[in-house]
Order: structure tokens, then sequence, then C-alpha cells
């Protein structure tokens, strides 16, 4: 059986500039997997080359059996694979709703929809009809997941949820992520916080300086092993 | 002097500035693509609307129903093949692209056309009117165009604020990237904007046709009553290019009364003078670039 | 350590000023061995290349993309006029008077302008020549919109045919000269490494202290003063002044842009390309055609989409160089030669 998430090989990166190198990362469907790094290490520019949102020098990106460098990025989220992108990147002249169903665009089968994105994130219930460039980070964050969830994707990418948000806002998104996976997406989480990655994930890659420096079970991954691996020798 | 006469007749035609510069407001707002072609193709879809007139044998406001939605189509293939490549953080191209464009067009014309003065016949509605009062008359046509502006911008609006196309037309603007990300074929909805904005230009082309005589060399000059209808009422603001062309519509009116030849002159202070001291514009949501 | 050195110029470099230098020296002696046809065409080329020099400037380098230099040229050629018709003025010392006031001009026409951005600064600038056009025709002394001559009795007094013609040649020779000397010696400079910078990444450029609008203001009235100069000198060359063209957005702005687009905007030495082109479709489609605006509009429009660095980007993609000594190459002392 194929996996749901093949990259072989990939260097990629924005233009002329590579930012990351023969980078291989397998996902099975149900997995959640975890990407971590420092900063600038690479990890949001995989997640775009996955989203053919930067140029891909060399190597493959395979969903299930489709090779995803002939499609346009519009047609991933069709074909089932959503991100929520760092910055959540709301639409300003939208209304919270509007943003909502406009994650709708792929018109997929499956169980999320508007009642059910309030469910898992009650606080957007009272935000509806509010313009989306007026709110918090953690409103947007939450909204920016909702908006990906509605278009009821098989693989959501998580860009750097965390960024610029207070610890227990981070925690509460993340509360939310097992209801996520129970629905049927797999998840990919791409974090700078090492502890809430491992936290979350059944696998995680390390990346250093654009390439995979470790990989493996996030139960079984020594604090060490990881040290050394995000920050590289020194 | 009759400046409450000028000022009707200024605000009717500001419904008139008000449709080309809808076109060319929309085409920037998704797009971010000027274009300065934008006249020359209402006066393309003038001389288009002669054509299929005396082709056809149809009147010329018959004949402009069809040529409405071939512009529409003319503007979509335009998008598709040649303007689509233009979109990015240089505008450079775009702006080379179309000044070309409107220069082949204007000589094409001429070449087919000549130079001769042409317009189109809207019937006897052009020159019937009603009596407001002693002194001022109101023609059924100019009222027709104020009118059509209104419905004209107000169905944007509704397209904008209620459908899913439209939606998708404010995010594309607002994020192309992440438009696409929710599943936007971005390329289809630059087409379809296009193509609204040369419906628009049609439009236009039949009511500036049948308001004077136009020829080849005519466009320039729409374009740059559009585009200062646009600025005076503010970019991003679908309801500021109506006050736009009202206000300049009746700058040109009032500098006529002034002294007769004065108004195409009064019309380019006035947005001069908004420019310098108002660049947001009247309306504007201040975004400029 | 290794030691850092700033090469400005290269083989191709050395050659391609040698050579433009060459060739602009046979130019210059022209009147004595060429023929009168040839030289008048010379001196519409000359003028061309000068415009279209300043216009690489302003939209290649400093981002100022205008469609409303006739506005320079009608005022250019306006003050001439008054300059030299209606005053004693010498009529060749008139056309750096004329540019000199053009660049006065200049100055609260940018304060407008620049407050607009990228397709809407161009059409800006296209209304502010139209209201230039406009004001010329109201006022009486210069003739309110009629055609104005410059004659042998005023403008011209004291200088026989031969010697005009001769003089006006070696003046537009001297303005297309010099317009390559400003280009050059603006890239070369300090203004010219803010002028990258900033189109390379504007934002960027602003946090490292250059102050665009500095930058961008004298470019700005730099080119004004030259292309008024180079407006003056057709006018004196046709010696007559209309209003309709003076202030042709065709003439002096879409042939200029064709040219430019043509030969690759953003390229020292794209202008000297597109005036070839230029010149053999004049020669072989004639001045008063419709076919020559369509040709070269239609190829530069395709041009700015397909090709945007025009003829010379096609040239620098097969081998990378600079005619002129434009570069800033950082080498390291290890590195041969």
């Amino acid at each position: 059986m194929t996996s749901l998430l093949q990259v072989s090989h990939l260097t990629a990166g924005y233009g002329d500039f590579k930012a990351v190198f023969d980078v291989d990362v397998q996902i099975e469907s149900g997995e959640t997997i975890a990407i971590v790094g420092a900063n600038g290490a690479g990890k949001s520019t995989l997640l775009r080359a996955i989203m053919g949102q930067v140029r891909i020098h060399a190597g493959s990106v395979f969903f299930r059996d489709k090779d995803l460098a002939a499609e346009p990025t519009s047609h991933r989220s069709h074909m089932g694979l959503a991100m929520v992108p760092e910055g959540r990147r709301l639409f300003p002249s939208l209304t919270v709703r509007e943003n909502l169903q406009i994650g709708a665009t792929a018109k997929r089968q499956g169980p999320w929809n508007i009642g059910k994105v309030v469910e898992l994130f009650p606080l957007i219930d009272r935000l509806m009809n509010r313009s989306a460039a007026k709110l918090s980070g953690g409103e947007q964050q939450a909204i920016a997941i909702g908006r990906a969830l509605m278009g009821n994707p098989e693989l959501l990418l998580f860009d750097e949820v965390s960024l610029g948000l207070a610890p227990v806002v981070v925690k509460q998104l993340y509360a939310a992520l097992p209801e996520i996976t129970r629905e049927g997406t797999t998840a990919v989480v791409v974090e700078q916080d090492i502890h809430q990655a491992l936290a979350v994930s059944d696998r995680v890659y390390c990346l250093l300086e654009g390439r995979i420096s470790l990989t493996g079970r996030s139960s079984e991954i020594g604090k060490s092993s990881i040290t050394k691996a995000y920050f590289g020798e020194i | 002097m009759n400046w409450l006469n000028a000022l009707v007749q200024g605000v009717l035609l500001g419904g008139l500035y008000a449709i080309f510069a809808t076109g060319l407001s929309l085409a920037f707002g998704v797009m971010r693509f000027v274009n300065l072609a934008h006249g020359d193709f209402a006066i393309l879809a003038g001389y288009l609307t002669l054509s299929t007139a005396s082709a056809l044998g149809l009147s010329h406001p018959l004949a402009t129903l069809l040529v409405v939605p071939l512009m529409a189509g003319i503007g979509f293939a335009g998008q598709r093949l040649l303007f689509n490549r233009t979109i990015g953080p240089d505008p450079l191209a775009g702006i080379l692209c179309s000044f070309g464009l409107g220069v082949v067009i204007q000589n094409l014309l001429l070449e087919k056309y000549s130079a001769t003065d042409r317009f189109l016949d809207a019937g006897s509605i052009e020159t019937d009117s009603f009596k407001l009062n002693d002194s001022i008359a109101i023609g059924y046509f100019p009222l027709l165009t104020f009118v059509s502006a209104v419905v004209l911008l107000g169905a944007l609006q509704l397209f904008l604020s209620r459908t899913k196309m439209g939606r998708a037309f404010r995010a594309t603007a607002d994020d192309p990237k992440t438009a696409q990300l929710v599943g936007i074929d971005d390329k289809k909805i630059y087409g379809i904007a296009m193509a609204i904005a040369f419906g628009t230009v049609g439009i236009a082309g039949f009511f500036l046709g049948a308001r004077e005589t136009f020829a080849p060399s005519s466009g320039p000059s729409q374009l740059l009553f559009g585009f200062e209808a646009v600025v005076i009422g503010g970019l991003g603001s679908l309801w500021g290019t109506l006050i736009g062309g009202v206000v300049l519509g009746v700058a040109q009116t009032f500098g006529n009364q002034l002294s007769v030849g004065w108004n195409l002159l009064a019309g380019h202070i006035v947005f001069l003078l908004v420019l310098a001291f108002r660049p947001n514009g009247l309306l504007g949501t201040g975004v400029r670039t | 350590m290794t030691e850092v050195t700033l090469k400005r110029s290269s083989p191709a470099s050395r050659i391609g000023s040698a050579a433009v230098t060459g060739m602009f020296v046979l130019v210059a002696l022209y009147p004595f061995y060429g023929n009168d046809r040839t030289q008048v065409t010379l001196v519409e080329v000359l003028g061309y290349f000068s415009l279209a020099m300043m216009w690489n400037l302003l939209a290649g380098f400093a981002g100022l993309v205008s469609v409303g230099q006739q506005g320079f040229v009608g005022i250019a050629a306006y003050s001439l006029f008054a300059l030299a018709e209606l005053n004693p003025v010498d009529p060749f010392l008139s056309i750096p008077l004329a540019a000199l006031i053009t660049a006065a001009f200049s100055v609260p026409i940018a304060l407008v302008v620049f407050r607009l951005r990228g397709g809407y600064f161009a059409i800006g600038t296209w209304v502010v020549a139209e209201v230039f056009r406009l004001l010329t025709l109201e006022i009486e002394a210069l003739g309110a919109g009629n055609v104005q001559s410059l004659t042998a009795k005023n403008a011209f007094d004291g200088y026989g045919v031969e010697l005009r013609k001769d003089l006006v040649f070696w003046m537009a020779w001297v303005l297309a000269v010099g317009s390559v000397v400003i280009t050059v010696a603006v890239l070369r400079s300090r203004l010219g490494l803010a002028l990258q910078a900033v189109r390379d990444n504007a934002d960027g450029a602003r946090g490292l202290g250059v102050n665009l609008s500095r930058v961008r203001l004298t470019i700005w009235v730099t080119a004004a003063a030259w292309v008024g100069a180079t407006g003056a000198l057709f006018h004196l060359n046709s010696a007559t002044v209309t209003n309709r063209d003076a202030f042709s957005v065709a003439s002096w702005t879409a042939l200029v842009v064709f040219i430019v687009i043509i030969g690759g905007v953003g390229s020292a030495h794209g202008p000297f390309i597109g005036v070839g082109v230029y010149w053999i479709i004049t020669e072989q489609l004639g001045k008063q055609s419709t076919l020559r605006f369509v040709v070269l509009g239609a190829v530069a429009a395709l041009m700015a989409v397909i090709a945007p660095k025009g003829i010379a980007g096609m040239l620098r993609r097969w081998r990378q160089f600079e005619i002129f000594p434009i570069e800033r190459r950082l080498v390291l002392k290890e590195e041969k030669e």
C-alpha cells in the first residue's frame, strides 16, 4: 500500500535559492508527524514545497500515487491536502464566517462543517460576523485551522502554529489536535517547540540546515539526541 | 450662468465616468493590473458596435447587447493568454504591455476605419429631455447613463459581497497565495474579473459613442477620466468610483461655465488638487499601490 | 585574511566602451563625409537614442515608469519658442535654457505624481502632460494653440542653412553622448548602487538608509532636463511648434517606450539595440505609416510579457556581459583574472 505522502530526495527553495537538501519523508495515514528544527532550518520551506509554493530543484513529492510536481497549488486542497499557513493568513476583506466558508471551496465529503468547527473552537462562535482583520493571534489561529478543516482534508499540514502566541493559547490549540486526527485527518505539525512537538506526535523528523538530522518514534527519542540533531554539533 | 444646471449635468456626466472607472477599478483591485489600454478598448467596442450593427442590420443598442459579451470574451482570453503572465510584484510588465496594446489598437482602428469622427445612434432618446424647472432640463440619455452606472456598481457590489465567486474575488485580491491554498484557481478568477471589466468597457463604449463622436484616438482621454474618477473617489472603494466620477463631471461642467473649453482643464486640476491634498481620495481605504 | 577588491570593468566592458567611443567619434565626423539625407535621419536617430536612454534610466533603473514624457517635450518646445523667437536669445543657447526650465517644472510635478505608484503613477504623468498641453492652449503669447514657427528672421538670425544643419547635428550628437555619460556615471556612482538596491528590494533598501525620494527626484529632474533639451532640439530642427505635436504621446513617449522595451529595459546598452531596430523599421515602413506603430507596439507588448529584459536580456542569457564599466564585482585575491 502506498504511503499517504512520500517525499523523496527533495531539494527545494525559493527561486534559485535552496533551503532543503535531499530530504526524505514518509507519512502513513493516521499518523501524527512532527517536523522540528531551529529557525531557518527549512521546515516551512519543506511544507511549502509539498504545497507547491516553492520551486522543486530535485526529488519528488507523491500524495498517494499522484506526483504533485505537475499540479498547481490550487488543486491540492481538492485532492485532500491542506495547510494552515505560517502567520495564519486569514483574508482581511472577509468576515470570520466567510473565511470558514471559503475553506470549503474544495467540496469534499467529510465531517467538518461550520458547526463542527465551532464545536472544536467555541470561541469562534461570537466572532462569526467580525472582520477577520481585527482578531487576536490566538483567535486567528483557531479560525485558520478551522478554515483548513472545512475542506475535509486527508492530510493537514500545520506551519508553526505556536509562533507569536502565548503558551497557554498554544496548549489550547494543540488540545484540539486529537479530535482532528480522530475524525480521520492525518496531521503534520511543524514546530520550533520540541516538547510540544514530541508530546503530540507519533514520529518526528528533525531538520538541521535543510537536511534531515534525525528521525524516529517520538516516545523513543532521547533528549540529548534530539538536542544535538536540532542544534547541530557545537 | 446657470450653475445649478451645470451641477445637474455634471452629476449625470459623472455616471459615464463611473462606468469607465469601474472596469479599471475592478482590474486593479483583483489583479493589481492597470490597463493603460482601457479607453482604447472602449473605443474598440464602439467600432465593433458600428460594424456589427451594419453587418447584421441591427440598431446600435441591439448591437451593443452582442458586443458586450464579445468584449467580455476578449477580456477573458486576453487575461488567460497574455495578462496572466504579467501578474507579480513588478507592475512594469502589465503597464508596458497594455500601453503597447493600446497603441496597436488605436493604429489598427485608424487603418480600418480612418480618422473620421463616428457616433452611435441610440434613437430619439438621445436628444429627448424633460424639464425639471425653467432652467434645468434633464436629458433622458444622460439620466439613463447615470442610472446604468448606479445599477452596474450596485450589481458588482452585490456580486462581491453576496456570492461565492465574489467572495473568491475578494480573497484572491487579499492574498492570492493563500487563496490557492484553499483551492481557488486564481488564474480562473483573474480571467473572470477581466471578463467583467471588459464587459463594463463594452457598456461604457456604447454610452460614450452615443453621447459624443469618437475616433480611433479617443481612447486615452477616456482612460485619463476613468483613472481620475478612481483616484478622486479613492482606491479600494467601489462606490468611491461613482463619487469620483460625479466630482469629475461637476468639475468639468463648472469649468465650462467659467469659460467654454475649460472643462477638461478644470477636471484635471481638481484631480491634481485631490491628489495633492487628499491622496487617499474622498472615500479611499488607503490602498495606494 | 583574503583581500577583496572591487572590479568595475571587465574585458567585455573595455571592448564595449572602446567600440562605442569609436562609433561616436565616427558619427561626430559625419557632416564632413556623409550625405545630407542620412544626416537628417541621424539627427532623429540620435535624438530618439537620447530620449530612450533617459526613459531607460527612469523606468528601468529608478522604477519611475512615466508615460508623460511628452509633457517635458512640450514645455521645452514652447520655452524654446519663447526664448529664441519671441526674444533675441541665441537658438542654440535656448536649448540648455529650455532644459533648465523643464527641469524647474519637473520638481512641482514630482511632488504631485510621486504620491502614486506603478500603473497609477504612469497615468498620473500622462494627466500632467495633458494639463500642460491644455494650459499652453490658453496662453496668447505662445499663440494659443496656433502653429508657431521659428523664423530665419528672428530665431535663426545670423545662421545660414548649412551652419544650422550641422550645428543641429552636433547638438544631437552631444545630447546622445551626454545621455550615455549620464547613465554610466549614475550607474557607477553611489546613486546607482542605491538604485540597484531599490530595484532589487525597495523596503530593504529603505531600511539601509537609502533616501528613496531623493534618489528618485534626482533622476527625475535630470531626465526631465535632458528630455527637454532633446525635445527642444527636435523642434529647433523642424522650426515649428504645434500644440498637438509638441505634446504628442505617440511621438515622444510611445516610440521611446517601444525602443527601450525591445532593446531591453534596465540594461545600459539596451537602447542601442532598440534604436537600431527602430531605425530599420522606420526605413522599411516609412515615417507616416500606422504600420510602424502597430509593429513596434505589438512587438513591445509581447516582449514586455514574454521577454521582459528585451533583446539585451536574451543576449545576456547567452553570455553575461556589460559593455560599459558599470559592474561591481568583488574579487578575492586568489582569483585569476
